[in-house]
């Protein structure tokens, strides 16, 4: 009996981990060769392509595309740290590039065989995460912002403030990873997103934790159906998210909180010892093609980085001021930056610390 | 035993599977980043005491809960004919066809504030005639993002795990037993209290054992139907190699301490039951 007992414990153990498992990230990629011109294994962001874009690559190319998606900057570093897979295309943002630049986890590109870099905005060359535009080519980029349901809203937000109205308890959504949730409450005490000052950190913590009570639930891309659905009234995300949830639901706004917001960049990078690095070479070259950028760009409404795939947009879209926005909003925005590795290890502890905190 | 060997595929699949991950989550968490033996793991374990005391409490809860259902229907299922056992059989396993998370998913719709069961109870004019009668104003009954919905989860997922091994011991009990019981003039609700009951009990501690443990370490149930408000053990150890927090040896720290109280709690349990059955047997 109790030999028994402990093998259950053991497999139910067992079976705990699996059930939990097969989450967001579940295929294994693929030995190169398989096909006649191999494989590319390509990680990128929930929601974040036409994936009929995948087949005209293949098409034209006759590389099979491996396709796995990841929902959090942190989640998609996790695997790669873990080596759980081999990624050949990964799409972070700015400053998880930088961080993983500076931890040697990228190869450098071979431009020559991404043509299409030229079309590039110069705006977004040789970026701050980027600075000698070595690693990183441009996928999609765009402003974070308030989305609200104006018939659940009365009043037309302006600041961050209205995350944090008691008057909406059990309506907010908030942003189910570290950078992104502590930012919303760093921006909105007039603090920089990339402060190192423990004590202002702090104070943007304890003010979540307070808010902890009024948030229906952390959420990334689960945001969609609750918006669209009408069952929260208040989130933080991005605008060409919003343009997607608004399609479905037509009562839903955005604003543009006045404290500042986030400008971000999402990159197209190849990992260190990456297994197919010409295929993976080709494939960004052919996502910042005209064809695959205005595909993409219709498909998730973010803001592109491709001038050519800018003049193909319709014009209310081309001229859509939250989505190409001018100086005046650009003055406003900042970008993360990575930060030093003892504030890194800082926002861990604080973040398990609102976690853990009562609701 | 002289086919020994049969029994090798299975324990070279043990040993790659189960006890090398095992000895690799000892040496994990017993090292720092840097590889050099350490016990900063384990210092600021006590920080953690909500997310250990969220998910002993919630799996406690939900296997009571499935003791209460799982039991009753094991019992009356094992009374049933051929034909009846196997169709309920069937429908009891039907769900685990599908994966877990679709099933939860499903359930984040049903539980919605605007959800079917709302939408459902509104069609019906329930909310109204509960208003008329409360003198309140509900217009939904707010359960998606709460620790009930969390241990719902738990018992729609790990159900079956009670009902099979309850079901299978009582189907066994000897029809012989029982007869003499009743021979010997025991009522019915005897014959169960003194003999059915007692030899259904290693049942109930497998049941227990196979709800207990993967609730305990569950994660995913609580970001989809908790909002992510309360933190279980599955979630903090999950946020240590793939969220927020990136540092597998903190990780490894925290399962080996959840493993160990796991341990320590189905030992008890066991000696327990051993007793019990000690008794059923005098």
């Amino acid at each position: 009996m109790k030999k028994s007992l402990a093998l259950l414990t053991v497999s139910a153990l067992a079976f705990g981990l699996l059930a939990g498992c097969g989450g967001t990230t579940s295929g294994e990629a693929k030995d190169p060769g398989s096909a006649d011109k191999g494989v590319v294994n390509v990680y990128n962001w929930g929601v974040y392509i036409d994936e009929s874009v995948l087949d005209d690559f293949t098409a034209e190319t006759g590389i099979e595309v491996v396709y796995d998606t990841f929902e959090s900057n942190e989640s998609m570093y996790g695997m790669l740290k873990n080596e759980g897979a081999s990624y050949d295309v990964v799409i972070p943002s700015d400053y998880m590039i930088s961080r993983m630049i500076e931890e040697d986890m990228l190869e450098p590109l071979n431009f020559d065989n991404i043509p299409n870099f030229e079309d590039i905005d110069p705006a977004l060359k040789n970026p701050d995460y980027d600075p000698e535009n070595l690693y990183s080519v441009p996928y999609m980029w765009g402003l974070l912002g308030i989305i609200y349901n104006t018939t659940m809203v009365e009043e037309t937000p302006t600041s961050w403030a209205t995350m944090f109205d008691e008057k909406y308890a059990g309506q907010i959504l908030m942003f189910n990873n570290s950078r992104d949730a502590i930012g919303v409450a760093l921006k909105y005490l007039g603090y920089s997103y990339n402060t190192t000052d423990q004590a202002q950190i702090t104070e943007a913590v304890d003010l979540l934790i307070q808010q902890k009570p009024l948030v229906q639930s952390y959420v990334m891309d689960e945001i969609f159906e609750k918006m669209q659905g009408g069952s929260a009234a208040i989130g933080a995300y991005y605008y060409g998210d919003f343009l997607t949830m608004q399609e479905i639901n037509p009562d839903l706004a955005f604003c543009l909180p006045e404290e500042g917001t986030n400008l971000y960049v999402d990159a197209m990078c190849i990992p260190k010892n990456a297994e197919n690095k010409e295929n993976a070479e080709a494939f960004i070259n052919y996502m910042c093609s005209t064809a695959a950028g205005l595909k993409n760009c219709e498909e998730i409404w973010y803001s592109t980085p491709l001038l050519s795939v800018r003049e193909e947009l319709d014009e209310e879209t081309a001229n859509d001021p939250y989505a190409y926005p001018d100086e005046s909003i650009l003055a406003n925005c900042e970008s993360f930056q990575n930060l030093p590795a003892d504030i890194l290890a800082f926002y861990d502890s604080e973040w398990t610390r609102l976690m853990l905190a009562a609701s | 035993m002289k086919n020994k060997w049969l029994a090798a595929p299975y324990v070279v699949w043990m040993a790659i599977f189960v006890v090398a991950p095992l000895v690799l989550v000892v040496v994990f968490a017993f090292t720092g980043q840097d590889g050099s033996l350490t016990l900063n793991n384990f210092s600021n374990m006590g920080t953690y005491v909500p997310a250990f005391r969220n998910s002993f409490v919630l799996a406690f809860v939900a296997t009571a809960i499935c003791i209460l259902i799982g039991y009753p229907l094991a019992y009356f299922l094992s009374r049933e004919s051929l034909m009846v056992r196997k169709v309920a059989m069937m429908l009891i396993m039907l769900p685990m066809w599908m994966n877990f998370l679709l099933r939860t998913y499903a359930w984040m719709s049903i539980l919605d504030d605007n959800g079917l069961i709302n939408q459902f109870l509104s069609a019906i004019g329930f909310f109204n005639l509960w208003n008329s009668i409360f003198g309140t104003n509900l217009t939904f009954f707010h359960m998606i993002n709460t620790q009930g919905a969390i241990v719902l989860g738990m018992v729609y997922n790990f159900l079956p795990f009670m009902v099979l091994p309850i079901f299978s011991v009582i189907d066994k009990i000897d029809p012989k037993v029982i007869e003499a019981a009743q021979d010997l003039g025991a009522n019915s609700s005897m014959v169960f209290r003194k003999v059915i009951f007692p030899l259904s009990l290693p049942g109930v501690l497998s049941g227990v054992t196979m709800v207990f443990i993967p609730s305990v370490s569950t994660f995913a149930l609580s970001r989809l139907l908790g909002g992510a408000k309360t933190l279980l053990l599955g979630d903090l150890i999950e946020m240590q190699f793939l969220g927020n927090a990136y540092n597998p040896h903190l990780g490894s720290a925290i399962a080996l301490v959840m493993m160990m109280i796991v341990l320590v709690l189905m030992a008890l349990m066991n000696r327990f039951g051993e007793g019990e059955e000690g008794v059923a047997v005098l």
